[in-house]
């Protein structure tokens, strides 16, 4: 019965984001400059801890990242002294123990990023029956990635004229549809970095969204400068074919 | 990537720039195939994950003097043993001159009431006997391979039998004095 | 076959119990080529390349994959995170799928450019029409194995097209399934299958190779081979050419592997599969767009036929038609090159794939510039596809005059100013 409803619910959500959609589309995100973009992008360090700082504080009230562990933010510069103490803030379910019970343990660096909700349906009814998303693959899971998110998450504002949010919906006009649950999540000040960088909204927003495309591509660092050492062996390796190709059929001609 | 011919055949008219450029890509193509190769052997190695799940933690306050307790760590199962004082001295009185694989009990254990070590019979591989109270213990009051009769001592060193060392000691600290972690 | 004399002596003691060195000499060295090829000719041999990089980059995914619902994707992320260099075997083997159809279809277009399928490389094209489709049944069941939304959706969908068959429809649906949705049972055997397959392609190259081996190559004149001249041995000429090409080949296949692994992909893969929820526009991959395309274009019953069970025999007909074409093509001249007419057609033929490729890729109900409908579209490029092969090509077989064929290969390439 309850899964029925959801799948009505859902049915019901996925015509009116068609019918919206074709209605009026979203526009493009506007394009952002990525510390990770272009042959030799890397994470900006800076950024990924203000990033995490935001993540820790604003979004992982409703929203996991459950893929990531905490011994992979070594990747982006944290010492293996900041990463057990981060996982050791954290609490999270083991067991069971000799009594057969499962317990709460302090996290560990190979333990992954706890979700807020044990499931599902958990965090369906707790958020009015719509269930906020692991982010953990979100740059890689919407179209126009990371600029995307942060045209997303800046992207709240009143409904153009003639338009009226539904209730427990947010105008968004970069969101698919235009209607999202989510409520604004970033205000001015709702952080205090530790590096001094002013906490506006657009701030927090490029930040957590850097933060978020490391979650979804950690292996991204490697991937680009061991491709470009591959790439340019193949191209060297090619121009040498080419003068035995050319070299060898020089008799032909 | 596969490397180029190396021979010229009907055409080899002996011209050394070719021969050059013949040797120096068929090289250069040889040691990118090698290298494509390393990304598919390496992949078989633990990944990070397996790497990173190294440590287990074990409460010993629950094992009583003469009582034994098998833990996972890593997969294998670590034998924790409350050793009681003739063990301790049994161990502590055997000769070096004795020994298989020379080493002293105090080389073994952190306190000397508690011997950790992975339990693994360093012959093949078997789980040794010796864990429970009615266990066959071997000649040496220890643990006893079933695979192929080796006798393992109350420090867990190898007495008698195939085996060619002593059951290994993994890396363990406490972190009280009922807390220990292995790894 | 001459006979090749042996020096080594561990080759010769092998050679003269098994003649696998006399093979090779015979089908990869002294082996006669005609001595125009272009590089169009390339992709035979790439595509042949990149399934061996896909049956090994496969076997080690094959060692960390999960085929349960509850861990497949997840079992892919842990590729992706933790096992060393798994994101670069996964990357290569999802774009090299993209790789080898890009190789294939140009394989594809040039055999019917040039005159490829027609006598006597009938069988060989046919074997050829085969290792086309078992590499789409290969590609559909890998999409599905990560379990993200596409994957499941594609699955659902591909698979409901067999309830367009009369009668026993639904009951080869279920047994397609093993259960009354697309769920862990179609998971398992989508793997067990995804793995088979490959094993039955690389067969089918094998026989594709052996029939090539027979008459040896076409060549773009699409004149048969008639003195020695005309050929020169694969080796050095051939393998040097195709080692180049190999190269080239490499540096875009690498290029999407470490700098835009995903170009082929669709983001909604991302997101784990979800029974209830069908993501707002699934399309399949891009090498499947035009048959869909074709699937989706018959929106009509004709006479008692339902429009659903149309569609679906327009799509498989598509390419089934090709095993026909040896026959529909009754020209007795290969080359396009001497075929002014057909020549036009092809590049006509050509341009109507991609677009139903780029119909394919959208919504059903789009409109282009806001006033033609895509669907439209999509059924005029339709009736050229299958005109194209059962009116166009056996018409011009009858009316086309072709252009004077050269003499031979060697008098056509060796005279000053011929085309290569």
């Amino acid at each position: 019965m309850r899964a029925l409803k959801f799948a009505a619910l859902a049915a019901a959500a996925a015509l009116v984001g068609i019918g919206l959609a074709s209605a009026a589309e979203a526009p493009p995100p506007p394009q952002k400059n990525w510390s990770f973009d272009g042959l030799f992008g890397t994470f900006d360090r800076a950024a990924v801890r203000r990033g995490h700082l935001v993540y820790k504080e604003v979004c992982a009230a409703c929203h996991g990242v459950k893929l990531l562990a905490f011994r992979d933010l070594q990747r982006v510069g944290y010492s293996e002294g900041e990463v057990k103490a981060i996982a050791a803030q954290v609490e999270v379910q083991d067991g069971p123990n000799d009594q057969g019970e499962m317990f709460k343990r302090p996290g560990r660096p190979a333990d992954r990023f706890p979700s807020p909700f044990a499931n599902e349906q958990a965090a369906r009814a707790a958020n009015n029956g719509a269930s906020p998303p692991d982010l953990s693959l979100m740059t890689k899971a919407r179209k126009g990635g990371a600029d995307y998110l942060h045209a997303l998450l800046t992207g709240y504002g009143e409904p153009p004229k003639g338009m009226k949010a539904m209730e427990g919906l947010q105008y968004n006009k970069y969101f698919p549809g235009q209607q999202i649950a989510m409520p604004s999540p970033l205000n001015e000040g709702q952080v205090t970095f530790p590096d001094g960088t002013k906490a506006t909204a657009e701030q927090m927003s490029l930040d957590v969204t850097t933060f978020l495309a490391f979650a979804a591509e950690p292996e991204l660092e490697d991937r680009k400068r061991l491709g470009v050492k591959v790439l340019l062996f193949v191209i060297v390796l090619t121009g040498m074919l080419f003068a035995v190709k050319r070299e060898i059929w020089s008799a032909l001609h | 990537m596969t490397a180029t011919a190396t021979t010229a055949g009907p055409l080899d008219d002996g011209k050394s720039r070719r021969d050059f450029l013949l040797i120096a890509t068929s090289t250069v193509g040889a040691v990118g195939t090698a290298l494509a190769v390393w990304p598919l052997v390496d992949s078989m190695n633990p990944a990070a994950d397996v790497l990173a799940l190294a440590s287990t933690e074990v409460d010993l306050s629950a094992i009583q003097q003469g009582q034994s307790i098998t833990v996972v760590w890593r997969g294998k199962p670590v034998f924790v043993r409350h050793r009681t004082a003739a063990e301790i001295k049994a161990a502590e009185a055997t000769a070096l001159s004795e020994l298989i694989d020379p080493q002293p009990d105090k080389a073994r254990v952190k306190k000397p009431q508690w011997l950790v070590m992975v339990g693994v019979c360093t012959h093949l591989g078997c789980i040794p006997l010796g864990q429970k109270a009615n266990d066959l213990k071997g000649d040496y009051g220890g643990w006893f391979c079933p695979c192929h009769g080796s006798h393992y001592d109350t420090a867990g060193r190898i007495r008698k039998g195939p085996a060619p060392q002593n059951l290994a000691v993994p890396d363990y600290q406490f972190l009280s004095d009922t807390v220990i972690r292995i790894g | 076959m001459a006979a090749v004399q042996w020096k080594n002596p561990v080759i010769k003691w092998i050679d003269y119990r098994l003649p696998i060195f006399t093979m090779v000499h015979h089908d990869l060295v002294d082996y006669p080529t005609p001595r125009n090829l272009n590089y169009w000719w390339n992709f035979g041999s790439l595509a042949g390349i990149t399934l061996v990089i896909m049956v090994l980059t496969g076997i080690f995914l094959a060692m960390y994959y999960t085929p349960h619902v509850d861990y497949a994707f997840e079992s892919v992320e842990r590729i992706m995170r933790d096992v060393n260099y798994g994101w670069l075997i996964r990357y290569l083997h999802m774009n090299g799928g993209s790789m080898f159809f890009l190789a294939v279809y140009i394989h594809v277009f040039r055999g019917l450019y040039f005159g490829s399928y027609k006598a006597p490389r009938e069988l060989l094209w046919i074997i050829g029409v085969f290792i086309l489709l078992a590499m789409m049944a290969t590609a559909f069941m890998g999409y599905v194995l990560p379990w993200g939304q596409m994957s499941f959706w594609a699955a659902t969908v591909i698979t409901n097209l067999f309830s367009a068959v009369p009668l026993v429809g639904e009951a080869i649906v279920r047994w397609l399934w093993g259960g009354f949705t697309v769920d862990n049972p179609t998971l398992n055997r989508f793997y067990a299958l995804h793995f088979l397959l490959p094993f039955v392609i690389l067969g089918l190259v094998g026989l594709h190779m052996w029939a090539l081996h027979v008459h040896k190559s076409n060549n773009p004149l699409g004149i048969d081979i008639k003195s020695p001249s005309d050929t020169i041995p694969f080796h050095p000429y051939y393998t040097a050419k195709d080692m180049y090409g190999l190269g080239i080949f490499m540096t875009v296949y690498l290029f999407f592997v470490f700098f835009a692994p995903n170009f082929f992909g669709e983001p909604d893969n991302y997101i784990k599969a979800n029974s209830l929820v069908t993501p707002a526009h699934i399309v399949p991959e891009w090498y499947l767009l035009p048959y869909y395309a074709i699937l989706r274009a018959i929106t009509f019953d004709i006479w008692f036929i339902p429009a659903k069970l149309i569609g679906v025999i327009a799509m498989f007909a598509s390419i089934l038609i090709l095993v026909l074409l040896p026959w529909l093509d009754r020209s007795p001249v290969r080359s396009a090159r001497f075929r002014p007419l057909y020549k036009q057609f092809f590049w006509l033929f050509f341009v109507d794939c991609l677009i139903l490729g780029w119909v394919g890729a959208n919504p059903p109900d789009a409109m282009l510039m806001g006033k033609i409908s895509l669907l439209v579209i999509g059924q005029l490029a339709t009736l050229y596809y299958f005109a194209f092969f059962l009116v166009i090509v056996p018409l011009l077989g009858i009316f086309e005059r072709p252009k004077p064929l050269p003499e031979s290969i060697s008098a056509a390439v060796l005279k000053p100013g011929a085309a290569e």
